[in-house]
């Protein structure tokens, strides 16, 4: 939606949104906490009075919405194709496409938990949308694996419509979630989080009747003697998010391995000319505020791109994350942008007071003191003009932690 | 007595280092905007949190509507909050920001929507 109203903004005519779900917003409708929109709104909101916001300047403008409408296919002419209740089968010649499918959550098949399949084991998305849309409560007494947002939502949420939330497990020797999601959402209600600990074992046929737990070692592997068995009802899975790029793929669009979305330059700009990515499906975000402005620079560069036909070559300087950085968004930049460009990324682990430096073909731009930096919460770092005229074809800019000893 | 709290009124989550005695602050420091001081000031003298849920709604799209209290609330009367929540009913249709349940528990603070549902056609 974002993108859509800054596009129309900038003058493109011919605008359509296709949804696959009933309703504009997303995930978002059913995200009823508060916490949105700090950064854009500068107010503190739910998610659909986020989602409300664009849905209603959406509403006041003349771009096209068609809802339980789902993109089949995207080829690589842009070409779109969707199957709705309307038209049924659709075709639609785009001059240019913004990709912003959103992503999903893993399943419980992408961790290999043994046991049988019984009743109550979720995902965290899931239950949400059981409690805060279907109004009903998926179990009673409840173990949550995973720290990501979600899951710490969630044990609150249940919490709060009386479920007993026993533990939160996580993997890893730190939480994937905001401190902020910690401190309200598992201290504020003396719900343990277990740190490098995971669930091993689920019992129950039918229905969840417990699981076990195990600590891991470094290597995140469980180590034997150290198993106890928890009863639960329902365990529900926090585990990571997985950009949702089907589509993408079918297009021909080249895809990051570490994103698990499309590689982009500052435009957001695909490896197909004239389709753009923004959100979720680009790469993971942690709040609706950047992806709200990712939208923004999605819809820029394609308004561009109308204009111009896309007929400009483009010459690259590339980001590449070096030592501490997971990944760097944009991948690639655009050595004529006369624009500042904010570079996103994430980190390996937890680092205190510690050093952010960026080098551009080896010389020093930017060295920046971090107190804290967590794998859970993505960085941005500003190249501004001065930087970006030192960038040539093929110039590389690096992102690096230096741990201060 | 010190202690170190994490700072909620934003996603940055500023790592505050709070110096009080009993209910009063007397330092506060590693926040990073004025809002960090004034959450350690209110943490420390009278914890408040906005609670987020869903009433029941009847002849909506869907059975629930999401609401909100429209300021924060004592974090020790959070349960008691629930329970009055948990009572109420609306009728579709609901706009955002429509009052639910007024003056909850007495302490001046209102239960509104925060979503739309039009109501079944």
């Amino acid at each position: 939606m974002a993108a859509a109203l800054k596009a129309r903004e900038l003058g493109v005519e011919k605008i359509i949104i296709l949804e696959r779900s009933e309703t504009l917003g997303g995930i978002l409708e059913q995200c009823i906490h508060t916490g949105f929109g700090l950064h854009y709104f500068k107010e503190e909101l739910s998610g659909p009075e986020y989602a409300g916001r664009f849905i209603e300047q959406i509403r006041q403008s003349d771009i096209d919405v068609k809802t339980n409408t789902m993109v089949i296919d995207i080829d690589s002419d842009k070409v779109v194709t969707a199957v709705g209740p309307d038209e049924g089968l659709l075709k639609i010649q785009a001059k240019a496409i913004i990709l912003a499918m959103g992503c999903r959550e893993r399943p419980r098949g992408a961790l290999s938990i043994p046991g049988h399949r019984p009743a109550g084991v979720m995902t965290a998305g899931t239950a949400q949308k059981y409690v805060n849309i279907d109004g009903y409560m998926p179990g009673r007494k409840i173990v949550i694996l995973g720290s990501g947002d979600i899951g710490l939502i969630m044990a609150r949420r249940m919490t709060l419509e009386g479920a007993e939330v026993k533990m939160v497990c996580e993997l890893m020797p730190y939480s994937g979630g905001l401190a902020r999601n910690i401190v309200q959402c598992l201290d504020d209600y003396g719900i343990p989080l277990k740190l490098s600990c995971t669930v091993v074992d689920i019992h129950g046929r039918e229905r969840v009747e417990g699981v076990t737990i195990a600590k891991v070692d470094e290597n995140l592997r469980p180590i034997k003697g150290t198993e106890e068995y928890v009863e639960c009802d329902t365990l529900l899975l926090s585990v990571g998010l997985i950009p949702e790029n089907e589509l993408s793929k079918s297009a021909g669009i080249e895809l990051n391995c570490i994103t698990g979305g499309p590689d982009v330059d500052e435009m957001r700009e695909t490896s197909q000319r004239g389709v753009f990515a923004c959100g979720n499906v680009l790469q993971v975000h942690d709040l609706v505020d950047y992806v709200t402005l990712e939208a923004q620079i999605a819809a820029e560069g394609a308004a561009e791109y109308i204009k111009s036909g896309g007929t400009d070559e483009k010459k690259y300087a590339y980001a590449v994350h070096q030592e501490g950085v997971r990944y760097i968004v944009p991948q690639k930049i655009n050595i004529a942008s006369e624009k500042d460009v904010d570079l996103y990324f994430r980190v390996c682990r937890i680092y205190k007071n510690s050093k952010l430096i960026v080098k551009i073909d080896g010389e020093t731009v930017i060295s920046k003191k971090k107190p804290k930096l967590a794998p859970g919460e993505m960085e941005t770092i500003k190249l501004k003009k001065d930087m970006l005229s030192k960038l040539k074809e093929d110039s590389i800019v690096e992102i690096s932690v230096e741990e201060s000893l | 007595m010190k202690k170190q709290m994490i700072c909620i009124s934003c996603p940055i989550g500023c790592m505050l280092d709070v110096e009080y005695e009993g209910k009063e602050l007397i330092s506060v420091t590693g926040y990073s905007c004025p809002r960090g001081k004034t959450y350690a000031e209110t943490e420390i003298s009278n914890p408040q949190r906005v609670i987020t849920s869903t009433v029941k709604l009847e002849g909506g799209k869907h059975p629930v509507v999401s609401v909100k209290s429209n300021a924060p609330i004592d974090k020790a009367l959070i349960f008691d909050c629930m329970k009055e929540i948990n009572k109420v009913t609306v009728k579709a249709p609901v706009k955002i920001g429509d009052v639910v349940l007024p003056n909850v528990l007495g302490t001046g603070v209102d239960i509104v929507a925060t979503s739309e549902d039009s109501g079944n056609e």
